[in-house]
């Protein structure tokens, strides 16, 4: 039963429509209603004083681990964890057990989707059963309700594959999402370089990224077809997707919090929640991600949301699981981007709401009349320290235990409904 | 020493956080250890009713053996587990075999483990000190404290040496606690190998990498060689030993070129005819063997240390 809010005394920032207001935000049945619409009689009114009122965050990179790995997140926590960092809609990739490559699974995940907190956008597989050998049915799981494809977390090695997977996908208005690392090279456990030496841990190199990130853009030239570049960490990746932006390649792309605030050296002493694929890089990479954010060569922040366990964390660090959680912790890690100087509040709007909308072509990322109200009310002052006991997500495999963050999600909407942050809410 | 050092580390994981202080002060107490080795009766009472275990996930004979050689001249109770890594995909992880281990009270526990970094997680687990004897491709503490002991018996000195290290420096964990070992203690390090065995950032660990055997050996104090890991050889890195032995292979005309006083060292098992030539590996400038026997006092010194601290 959706509501009637007034979203009130709020920096309402719209980059789609070139709105960047303080001001009040009418809610009526669910759906944004227009400046200067009377208010109703049974409207609740919500206090954004010194708050920023946005178009509800989209993470487009999760994984919820349903089905098959329950003990590590489901989609009922994962989308929790999602409100709560301020997302009203994610993505969640398809290596799930058995993996999403067909109608049942998209299905079930849709299905339970409907007892969360947020929006659930499934992605179908590439290729059946992840093993890069022939294409998923493209049709029925778009049909189903998928809004793209990846293989991510295993490459796709076939680059005839991967091109087939480009051309077809095209007909089904699917986004192909590309995990871009080259296995032959990927083989080690953490960037190659210095930390990697002085750890004694085998060492991947920026090339390997970047040698897959050519290969998708040359097949994405080739074929006048559309890819998408998930999860950069490279500054090689980023001179490669901006200049192929610049001769008209239909790319886009994008980056995590981990990369762009953490470099390899956050692994010293062995830390296994500073663990994942692609690895942390270079403090030169991580300043060319920020800048990447900065100019527009890439288009999203995600967070490639990892559930793991202390099954696969609390472990030897070359045996243990890649990943990390990041959906409570990726506003305000991305908050201190604007901060800093870098970029500006409707450039951190169309990097975590409006660009990821576009990219897999789902309503939302904008405040216009009409439109569904998915929103999200950031307090970019609130300060807090982001510790175990406030975890939302089931699993607690971060880095970033124990950081004093500033900036989060007071309140956050979906179609009306309050999914997060009742503190804001007056009457 | 100084008075009022107190030797500050409960464990030993590695000479990387050793500072030069606290490594002369293991070599001093090495040096006064190693006359018990040579009485008769090569035992004294420092350990007894101490536990040490010896846990052993990988292969060795020199390392496990010289422990518990200097274990048992301090009259420790030494115990050893040879576990296999595969143990951990059977069912039970490291740490609860460490936490197994705890429960039975050990003082210490001398881990060597194939992945780097296992006896730092173990620091987290279990109450005895840790002495690593070796984990992945990190350190190789007590060896590289031995090869220092070895070098300033000979030279008197470790400051202003020239140290070349020859050979598969990414895979060696005796090269990495070498180079900080030896530029700690005021030694200049110069490696040299083929370039696929070379790992990036070891001038930000003190080392130089030279780009001719030549350069790296001329005039060179210490010319330590390493043995190339055959079974960690599934990357391509060489096409032959062979092709090895011909352009890195350190040969008496290599060692000509090293200081007429330099030392020759190893730190074994050696591949003869490889790495190293038999005439030299047996030759006037070795001190191969001096090596082992050091590893033993140096040992004993880091078993006192350690239990000194608990």
């Amino acid at each position: 039963m959706a509501e009637n809010w007034l979203i009130k005394n709020g920096r309402i920032i719209d980059p789609k429509n070139e709105i960047d207001r303080q001001g009040d935000l009418l809610v009526v049945e669910g759906r944004i209603a227009a400046e200067q619409t009377p208010v109703p009689e049974d409207t609740r009114e919500i206090d954004a004083s010194g708050c920023w009122v946005v178009p509800g965050l989209i993470d487009m990179h999760v994984h919820l681990r349903e089905p098959g790995e329950e003990y590590k997140e489901d989609i009922v926590t994962g989308t929790r964890a999602a409100a709560a960092g301020g997302f009203t809609a994610v993505a969640c990739m398809p290596n799930t057990r058995p993996v999403n490559d067909c109608r049942a699974v998209t299905a079930m995940i849709l299905e339970r989707a409907g007892q969360g907190s947020a929006r659930v956008y499934p992605v179908g597989a590439i290729s059946s059963g992840l093993q890069g050998k022939k294409l998923a049915e493209f049709g029925e799981l778009r049909e189903a309700g998928a809004v793209g494809v990846s293989d991510d977390g295993l490459p796709v090695r076939d680059s005839q594959l991967m091109r087939r997977a480009l051309e077809y996908a095209g007909d089904f208005g699917l986004t192909v999402i590309s995990h871009s690392e080259d296995p032959s090279l990927s083989t080690g456990v953490m960037n190659e370089g210095e930390v990697a030496t002085r750890l004694g841990l085998k060492g991947i190199p920026a090339a390997a990224e970047a040698i897959m990130v050519y290969r998708d853009i040359a097949l994405a030239e080739q074929t006048g077809q559309r890819v998408h570049i998930a999860h950069v960490s490279t500054a090689m990746s980023v001179d490669l997707i901006r200049t192929a932006k610049a001769r008209g390649v239909r790319v886009s792309a994008e980056t995590t919090p981990h990369y762009f605030t953490l470099t390899d050296e956050a692994v010293e002493g062995y830390n296994t929640n500073a663990k994942m694929n692609p690895p942390l890089r270079s403090g030169k990479d991580r300043q060319a991600v920020r800048e990447a954010l900065a100019d527009g060569t890439l288009d999203a922040i995600a967070t490639d949301h990892a559930p793991h366990s202390i099954l696969e964390k609390e472990v030897e660090f070359d045996l243990a699981a890649n990943g990390i959680i990041g959906l409570e912790t990726s506003l305000p890690l991305a908050l201190a981007l604007v901060r800093d100087g870098l970029i500006d509040a409707p450039r951190l709007v169309e990097l975590m709401s409006t660009g990821p909308a576009a990219i897999l072509g789902l309503p939302g990322g904008s405040l216009a009349a009409g439109q569904v109200a998915d929103i999200t009310v950031i307090d970019p002052g609130q300060t807090f320290t982001y510790t175990e006991e406030q975890v939302v997500s089931r699993s607690r495999n971060s880095p970033f235990l124990g950081w004093r963050l500033q900036g989060r999600a007071v309140l956050t909407m979906v179609g009306g409904r309050v999914t997060h942050g009742g503190g804001r809410i007056l009457s | 020493m100084a008075t009022g050092y107190f030797f500050p580390h409960r464990h030993i994981l590695g000479i990387d956080h050793l500072s030069a202080e606290d490594i002369g002060h293991i070599l001093t107490i090495a040096e006064s250890f190693k006359e018990i080795s040579a009485r008769p009766i090569k035992k004294v009472p420092t350990l007894r009713g101490n536990t040490i275990i010896n846990l052993f996930f990988e292969p060795s004979t020199r390392t496990r053996l010289s422990f518990e050689v200097a274990a048992k001249r301090m009259s420790a109770d030494t115990f050893n587990i040879s576990a296999s890594t595969s143990s951990a995909t059977k069912g039970e992880t490291l740490i609860d075999t460490a936490r197994n281990i705890n429960a039975m009270r050990p003082d210490i526990i001398i881990i060597r483990h194939s992945h780097s970094g296992a006896p730092h997680m173990l620091t987290r687990y279990v109450d005895a000190a840790i002495i690593n004897a070796g984990d992945g491709t990190h350190e190789h503490p007590s060896q590289g404290l031995l090869d220092l002991m070895t070098v300033h018996e000979h030279k008197g000195r470790l400051d202003g040496l020239k140290v070349a290290i020859i050979g598969d420096i990414m895979h060696s964990r005796v090269a990495h606690s070498n180079i900080l070992g030896f530029t700690r203690m005021g030694s200049s390090v110069h490696v040299y190998g083929p370039a696929t065995l070379i790992p990036p950032g070891l001038p930000g660990l003190g080392a130089t990498v030279c780009s001719s055997l030549e350069e790296a050996v001329r005039d060179a104090d210490v010319v330590m060689t390493l043995r190339i890991q055959k079974e960690r050889q599934n990357d391509p890195l060489l096409p032959s030993f062979r092709e090895y032995a011909r352009e890195y292979g350190v040969t008496r005309e290599v060692v000509a070129l090293a200081r007429p006083d330099a030392l020759v060292m190893h730190p074994g098992p050696i591949n003869r005819g490889i790495e190293l030539m038999p005439d030299v590996a047996d030759g006037p400038q070795s001190v191969i063997l001096d090596q082992v026997t050091n590893g033993v006092a140096v040992r004993m010194a880091l078993l006192y240390l350690v239990m000194g601290n608990s």
